[in-house]
Parts: structure tokens; C-alpha cells; sequence
């Protein structure tokens, strides 16, 4: 009962935090504290922490190297817009279908690529990701490479939040589920978990195809708030980026896909000004931090209020 | 059918460019088992150090060439030492993404040294001549391109075949353990072949800027992706794999922009490595090895 009760306190407790975070960021865009340059950064860092967390679920906790995050973010782009600018639906519409969409392809790329292993995997995940933005270069429909400009801005503070949320409550949930041990296992010894009756081929599918559909999620949110989409934003440099959060953050850690995926967005927002350094800069912080703490910032260990209490009281 | 032979032999000077890049990336795959993603960035840096050579020095295309091969040999055992030496041990997904820091690091940081604009190979380097033989066009920059590129090949063929630094990077590449136990040193043997590896990636760097005439700091990319393909094709890790996969990819390619829709030429690139790998990921050569619990 006990126990109970103090579940009940924790769940409340971080839904206040949340409600008044949601709040205060609400409360700074509607007086205009929070100027357009502030809000179009916290727009990215939302996108990239929706992406980190759902690459980081097939990365991550899978254990599967998928290189075509991008393909399945262009994919939910294109859904939306199609949904919203082209044939006049909702706002809400345009992100279902994106995650429809997103989660058809995820099924349909993931069900013959997951036989594959490792490196074969990350290269056939690539040239997938490369397949679909060339094909959409080569729609008429969509403009092909020219893309699709004036895309109304509907993505707005409320849709962000929530949909950072929906991720994370999904990703967080299904990996303490009995489903989420079963894809660790997957992860950390494909035979062995197969030797005990999992079917490992459906749980590589299911985490791949939740990860698509987050990842047309990030598209469609994307889409509708920097106006302009075009296959070549696409392109695998863009999957890259995301790997590289989950990678920093820790390859199966949700906190780490998140705080990796604000400081990037800090730094590139920071550097802006001088592209060419910036990207150095980036490059050098791969390295290096590949080679000094090649687990990534939390290793696979989680950010909670046990560990945070553990610092603050000093004891190890 | 004079069309196609003459595609043919578009195909073929394309195809050797990209054997000679897929050569590098087959033989560090095969060595420490990494996709070395900075391998299009290397040839990317020949093509400049060429370039430089050609246009402040005034040098001839083939001693170009040659400092192009002797810098990328040193840049690439740099790399190797630096950044991939030590993380042998760590897992394949952190080497990845260093492969994938260095790949950025050469990018930008030629962007920032050199600026973003493509350069013009000068003319004078080369000069170009069509030969008309029996109703088809032969350009001399291609007899060039393919008859540097089959050499170098040749060269290499002889390096693994018959010296002892082949039979070294041979047995590395087999079983790095035994290997060691029979008196071979590793790391100089790895470092060997970036320094092959590299260089020949040099070479096809100058050979891409005689044969598009342009060199920019994002030429490697594509290039790269697509030699890369071709490494796979021919089973990666085997050398004469990626000899003949080079050829396929260069082929194909001339084939679907001279026939085909050549916006669509990438897209078949990659349709291509899907195919080969859900049919035989070990590729045309490769043997099935089978899985060990």
C-alpha cells in the first residue's frame, strides 16, 4: 500500500513538472519573451529529441544499426504535406498519416533487412534511406527535387511538447514491458534469446517499425514549421546527425538520446555563424569522444531521480 | 550496337575510377573489419594535393599523381593512428562513427582552408583528343583513366600476391591472433594498407579530376558511397571483388544515363547493394562462412 501511495506521489509530482514546464515555455512564446530565433531552436531540439529517442530504440536497446533514420523522416514529411497542403486535412491528420506511412515502409524496408547483421545491416538500412529521397526527386507530384514550398506553419508549441512526450512515454514504456526485455535480449545475445523461445525476428520488427513511425513523426513536425521541404534534406548526412545523438548520449540510454540531442542542437544553434568550423568542431567531438568514452555520455544507464539524488547527496 | 560499345567504354574509365576507391575500402574492411567512411574524403584530398601540384608547381599529371598517392599515403596512416588505432577493441559501432568524425573533419576542414567553391583542373595538365576507331569515340583522358587504373591494380595484384607485406596483411586479415604468434606485427601491417589503401585512393581522386575536370571539397561523398557499393558487390574484404565490382558499378551507371533516366543513375546504385544483399550479402566472391555459437 505503502509503495502504492508512493507511486501515486512520484507519477504526480512529474506530471506537475511537466505541466508547469509546459507552462512556462507556453507562457514565454505567447508574451514574446521568447523571440522567433529561440522558438525556431527549441523547434529543432524537440524534432532531434524525437528522433535520438526513436533511433535509440532500434540503436539502442535493439542493438540493430539502422543508417536510414532520415528516409523514414522524409517519408512523414511528405505524408503530412501531401494530407495537409494538398488535400486540405487537419493538422492532426497530416501526423497519422505521416506515422502510418512512416510505420508501412518501416515494415515493409525492416521485415527483409533485419535478417542481416551488423555492418550488412547499416549499409542496406543506408541505401534504403538513399532509395526513398531519390525517388521522391523524381516525383512530379512532389516537385521532385525542387521540393514543396509555402507548407503552412501549424507546428506549434502544444503539438512539439506533446509529441516529445508520446515518444518518450511510448519508448520508456514499451522497454519496461516484457516486450522491452525481450528486445534487450535480442540485443545482447541474438542466439541465446532465439535458444529461449523469442521470436527474435518479430521484436527486431516491432522496435524498427515504432522507430520509423517516430521518425515521420519528427518529419511531419518538421515540415510544418520551416516551410520548405526538399528530398535533399533528406540525405544520409542528416541520419548521421541522429546517430551521432544517440551515439553521444549513450547507445540505450533514453536520457542520453535526450540530453544529446539538446546540447547538439545548443552547439549547432551556438556555431551558426561559422558553418565550416562548426562542423569541424563537430567532428572533432565524435572523435574524441569515441575515443575516450566510446559508451557514450551515460553509457546505457538511465538519468532518474535515484542517480540525481545519488550526486546531490554526494554518497557513490 | 555502336552505342552500346561505346557506352562500354564510358563504363569502363568510370568503372576503374570507382575499383580503384571500392580497392581501399575492401582492404581496410578486410584487415580491422571497419568501413572506413573517410575513404571518399581521402581520394577527395588527392584530388587537391593534384590539383595544387599541377596548378603551383606545374608538374606533369603523372608526377601529380604521384605526390597525390605519397601525401594520402601518410594522411591515411595518420588516420589509422590516430583516431582508429585506439579503438581496435571498442565496439564496431564506435569505430563507425569515428570513421564518420574523420570523414567530417577532412570535409570541413578543406572547406575552411580552401573555401567551398570547385576548382577547374587546368586544361593544360591534359589535354584532351578524341580518337575516331572504326566509328567510335575514344578520348584519351579515358585510355588514361584506364590504363593508370589497371596498372596501379596490377601493381597492387603483385604487392599481395608475392611479397612479404602481402603475405603479412594476407594472414592479418585471416587471423589476427595467429598471425601475431608467427612474428608479424599487426599494427605495421594495418598501417600498410591504409598507406595502399590511401594511395590508391589518391590516385583515383587525380583520375576523377581529369576525367570531370572539377575538384570541390564534397567530391567524395558520392563517390565514395558508390565504390563502397561496389566493394560490397564483390564481397567486401576480397580484392579482386571489389576489382570487379568497380567495373559492374561504372558500367551500370553509363549504362542507365545513357539509356535510362540518368536521374535515377544513384537510385539504381543503391537498388543494386539492396539486391546483393538480400540474395548474397557476402557478395559475387564471397563464401558463406556460417554463423558459430
Amino acid at each position: 500500500m505503502q509503495t502504492l501511495k508512493n507511486n501515486w506521489a512520484r507519477f504526480l509530482g512529474e506530471v506537475l513538472i511537466l505541466v508547469v514546464l509546459f507552462t512556462l515555455v507556453q507562457y514565454l512564446i505567447t508574451t514574446g519573451l521568447l523571440n522567433q530565433y529561440y522558438q525556431i531552436n527549441l523547434t529543432s531540439m524537440c524534432i532531434n529529441i524525437i528522433l535520438a529517442v526513436s533511433l535509440n530504440l532500434i540503436n539502442g536497446f535493439t542493438g540493430q544499426l539502422s543508417l536510414g533514420h532520415a528516409g523514414f523522416m522524409a517519408l512523414g514529411a511528405y505524408a503530412a504535406v501531401i494530407m495537409t497542403n494538398m488535400m486540405d486535412q487537419p493538422f492532426i491528420v497530416g501526423l497519422l498519416a505521416a506515422c502510418l506511412v512512416a510505420g508501412i515502409a518501416g515494415f515493409v524496408i525492416g521485415v527483409p533487412t533485419l535478417r542481416l547483421k551488423g555492418d550488412y545491416l547499416a549499409i542496406a538500412t543506408l541505401a534504403f534511406g538513399e532509395i526513398i529521397r531519390v525517388t521522391l526527386q523524381n516525383i512530379d507530384y512532389v516537385n521532385g527535387p525542387a521540393g514543396i514550398l509555402g507548407i503552412p506553419k501549424l507546428t506549434t508549441w502544444p503539438w512539439l511538447f506533446g509529441a516529445v512526450i508520446i515518444t518518450i512515454l511510448v519508448v520508456v514504456n514499451l522497454i519496461n514491458s516484457s516486450y522491452g526485455r525481450a528486445i534487450i535480449s535480442v540485443r545482447e545475445d541474438e542466439i541465446a534469446a532465439e535458444l529461449m523461445g523469442i521470436n527474435t525476428t518479430k521484436y527486431k520488427v516491432l522496435a524498427f517499425v515504432i522507430g520509423a513511425m517516430f521518425a515521420g513523426l519528427a518529419g511531419a513536425l518538421y515540415a510544418h514549421f520551416f516551410y520548405i521541404i526538399k528530398p535533399e534534406t533528406f540525405n544520409f548526412l542528416k541520419s548521421f546527425d541522429i546517430l551521432v545523438m544517440v551515439v553521444l548520449g549513450g547507445l540505450g540510454s533514453t536520457t542520453g538520446a535526450v540530453i544529446a540531442a539538446v546540447s547538439i542542437t545548443v552547439l549547432t544553434a551556438a556555431l551558426q555563424s561559422f558553418p565550416a568550423i562548426r562542423m569541424i568542431i563537430y567532428a572533432l567531438i565524435l572523435i574524441i569522444v569515441m575515443i575516450y568514452r566510446p559508451q557514450g555520455l551515460m553509457g546505457n544507464k538511465e538519468l532518474s531521480r535515484q542517480t540525481l539524488g545519488r550526486i546531490w547527496g554526494g554518497r557513490k | 550496337m555502336l552505342e552500346f560499345i561505346q557506352q562500354l567504354i564510358n563504363g569502363l574509365s568510370l568503372g576503374a575510377i570507382y575499383a580503384l576507391i571500392a580497392l581501399g575500402y575492401t582492404m581496410v574492411y578486410g584487415i580491422i573489419k571497419l568501413i572506413n567512411f573517410a575513404h571518399g574524403d581521402i581520394m577527395m584530398v588527392g584530388a587537391f594535393v593534384g590539383y595544387f601540384s599541377l596548378t603551383l608547381f606545374g608538374t606533369n599529371i603523372l608526377v601529380a599523381m604521384l605526390a597525390a598517392m605519397l601525401v594520402c599515403a601518410i594522411l591515411g596512416v595518420v588516420i589509422e593512428k590516430v583516431a582508429y588505432r585506439p579503438l581496435r577493441n571498442s565496439t564496431r559501432i564506435a569505430a563507425l562513427i569515428t570513421a564518420i568524425g574523420v570523414s567530417l573533419f577532412l570535409e570541413y576542414a578543406t572547406i575552411f582552408a580552401l573555401g567551398p567553391a570547385q576548382k577547374i583542373f587546368p586544361d593544360s595538365a591534359f589535354v584532351v583528343r578524341a580518337y575516331d576507331i572504326a566509328g567510335l569515340s575514344i578520348l584519351n583522358k579515358d585510355v588514361f583513366v584506364f590504363v593508370s587504373a589497371v596498372g596501379l591494380m596490377i601493381i597492387l595484384q603483385y604487392i599481395i600476391k608475392w611479397t612479404k607485406t602481402g603475405k603479412a596483411m594476407r594472414a592479418v586479415s585471416l587471423d589476427q591472433e595467429a598471425a601475431v604468434l608467427m612474428g608479424i606485427s599487426v599494427d605495421n601491417t594495418i598501417s600498410i594498407t591504409f598507406a595502399i589503401g590511401s594511395a590508391l585512393a589518391a590516385a583515383a581522386g587525380v583520375m576523377v579530376g581529369v576525367y570531370y575536370n572539377t575538384v570541390n571539397p564534397l567530391m567524395g561523398i558520392i563517390p565514395g558511397l558508390k565504390a563502397f557499393v561496389a566493394a560490397v558487390l564483390g564481397g567486401i574484404g576480397i580484392i579482386p571483388g571489389a576489382m570487379v565490382g568497380g567495373f559492374v558499378m561504372g558500367l551500370l551507371e553509363t549504362m542507365v544515363s545513357g539509356y535510362g533516366n540518368s536521374l535515377y543513375r544513384d537510385a539504381v546504385a543503391f537498388g543494386v547493394l539492396i539486391l546483393i544483399l538480400l540474395i548474397k550479402p557476402t557478395g559475387i566472391f564471397g563464401k558463406d562462412t556460417g554463423e558459430k555459437v
